[in-house]
């Protein structure tokens, strides 16, 4: 089991989600969040008085796959987060040791 | 009110004239002589004509003077309309989210406190008689009703005329929150507001605008001053009273350096349309009569808006590369504050370029003016109000014309393009003065509210916001 989460451009999380849909994957958890990296943010200007916005809104979604999905997935969401400017946002892949049901306790895969 | 005068008279006329031929059907015959019939006192004129003119002359006033109150009452409320919702929205959305309701609450606090005030004796102080200010002859508004003051407005009920001043009166205090915003303390400001009403605007309103006033233009002042809806007693007052204030306060913990960007442009935009709207009471309804003199302040008020709001948008967008909302709006109020003191004095065009120059230099104003000394006009009090009103008041006495508004009597020059450039001399003394005095004023009046309530809120409450520490509510509670 793996962990996928991809901080990607608010704009793009429409079709991220659809690109997702078509593979078969439909739980997902999604929040937003604000941060940068290369992109620095942009210069807002009221009155004359300029204020340098450096932490951007960004769509952050986690989602819990089986090995085998994990390649597809990231995949599809370089496909579709993709615009080719700074800004685009990172994926980060973590290995998970457990997945457990809430509902009736099941583990492993199974609970996905 | 010429042009009610005239059609009256042509009502008259026809009238007297007009009778005997609808009667008769033909041609002037009958009725030899138009004289004989014009002369209603001559003996030959039976009684039942002449009480029949009397009545149609009550009738003639009695239309006009409706038809005048109509308009007034309706100015009256357009003018509250600016400073709430108005005022309240545009101040609003320039303030930080932790900082909305106190804003608000301060214009509204105003249309209640000076309410009352003007009720007890504002009214009297600032339309009694006298030269620096009025006399009591008016308190608690004895003998103010239904009858014209005909040194004011002949054709309206007194208490239309009181009603309509009382909100001139409510939004030139509410100006200068804007200057303190973020920072006054709410007790501070109830007490500044109510000395400043007393000490710097009823003198001022009754100087330039009273009966006997030292500043007034028809009613026997020593240097008239043009000021047709309150370029020097409601913006340069309000606007150099507002950069005393921000003086003495001090800067906004954290300003320059922290940002404080408006927290909701969409407010304050709101808030500007409706102080376009409202404005059209402000200086149309300044006729006082429902008349081509208040149809000719209606559109310089229009033109002044428009070529303002063009003017700050063009320097803007040469300086920044863009155009913004918020330098639009602030360039339409900006053009609307000195087309005030113009309004029923100058022509379309003129109207224009006053708006166009007064956008162009605002702008100049709260960006670079403010930046090079540093103050903290918070939301550009003075920047506007006061830097606006001295323009406008300045170019009413270059633009002024007789064809709009022969104030001086019939065919006499008016303002510098009439030829009569001593005219500019007589705003430049009235507009030092009103300057001089509300920064006296203010100083002082700043030092007493100082030693008996204070003047800053703690740093503390400055941080967690004037909306919680002072009034115990939040703007915006989004997720209850």
């Amino acid at each position: 089991m793996m962990k996928i989460e991809a901080i990607i451009q608010p704009s793009r999380f429409e079709s991220v989600k659809e690109a997702l849909l078509e593979i078969g994957i439909e739980g997902m958890t999604v929040i937003e969040v604000r941060g940068h990296g290369r992109q620095k943010g942009h210069t807002e200007v009221y009155r004359g008085r300029e204020y340098t916005v450096d932490l951007l809104p960004k769509v952050k979604l986690e989602l819990v796959l089986p090995d085998q999905m994990v390649n597809r997935a990231v995949e599809a969401i370089l496909k579709s987060a993709k615009t080719g400017k700074i800004g685009d946002g990172k994926i980060f892949l973590t290995r998970v040791e457990e997945a457990i049901r809430i509902r009736n306790e099941e583990r492993g895969e199974g609970a996905l | 009110m010429k042009r009610m005068g005239i059609l009256c008279c042509g009502l008259l006329t026809m009238v007297l004239l007009g009778v005997p031929f609808l009667r008769a059907q033909q041609p002037p015959a009958p009725a030899t002589s138009p004289t004989s019939a014009g002369s209603a006192s001559s003996p030959e004129v039976p009684q039942a004509v002449t009480d029949k003119l009397k009545e149609l002359d009550q009738k003639v006033a009695a239309a006009q003077s409706s038809a005048d109150n109509a308009w007034m009452l309706v100015s009256a409320a357009l003018v509250l309309m600016m400073t709430g919702p108005g005022l309240a929205l545009f101040y609003g959305g320039l303030v930080r989210q932790k900082n909305v309701l106190a804003i608000m609450m301060q214009s509204f606090a105003l249309m209640a406190l000076i309410t009352v005030l003007w009720a007890l004796v504002g009214y009297s102080l600032c339309f009694g008689t006298g030269q620096f200010i009025g006399n009591f002859e008016w308190a608690f508004l004895r003998g103010v009703g239904a009858t014209p003051n005909a040194d004011y407005a002949a054709t309206i009920p007194q208490t239309t005329f009181m009603v309509y001043q009382l909100m001139f009166a409510i939004i030139t205090p509410a100006l200068i929150t804007g200057a303190t915003a973020e920072r006054m303390k709410f007790s501070g400001t109830v007490l500044f507001m109510t000395l400043w009403f007393f000490v710097v605007y009823a003198p001022m309103a009754h100087m330039v605008w009273g009966k006997g006033g030292f500043l007034n233009a028809s009613l026997g002042g020593r240097f008239p001053t043009l000021d047709f809806a309150g370029g020097t007693v409601v913006h340069i007052t309000s606007g150099v009273s507002a950069l005393v204030c921000a003086l003495y306060l001090g800067k906004r913990t954290g300003y320059p350096k922290q940002p404080m960007p408006p927290h909701s442009l969409v407010l304050s935009f709101t808030g500007a349309c409706l102080l376009w709207v409202g404005w059209f009471g402000f200086n149309a309804g300044s006729a006082l009569a429902s008349n081509g003199l208040a149809s000719s302040a209606f559109v310089a008020t229009h033109f002044g808006a428009a070529a303002a709001a063009i003017g700050w948008s063009l320097a803007e967008w040469i300086k920044n590369g863009r155009p913004s909302a918020l330098g639009a709006i602030s360039g339409a109020v900006a053009g609307l504050v000195a087309i005030t003191p113009a309004a029923g004095f100058v022509g379309p065009r003129s109207a224009l370029a006053i708006g166009f120059i007064a956008g162009v230099f605002c702008y100049w104003m709260v960006t670079r003016f403010k930046a090079m000394f540093g103050y903290d006009d918070a939301l550009d009090a003075f920047g506007v109000h006061g830097a606006g009103g001295t323009v406008g008041a300045l170019l009413t006495g270059v633009c002024a014309r007789v064809a709009i508004n022969p104030i001086f009597g019939e065919g006499k020059p008016v303002g510098g393009l009439d030829g009569h450039w001593g005219q500019v001399g007589n705003q430049v003394v009235g507009i030092l003065f009103a300057w001089v005095f509300a920064l006296v004023g203010t100083i002082v009046i700043l030092k007493v509210v100082d030693l008996v309530t204070g003047l800053r809120v703690g740093e503390e409450q400055e941080v967690e916001g004037l909306d919680i520490t002072l009034h115990g509510e939040e703007g915006y509670n989004l997720e209850s």
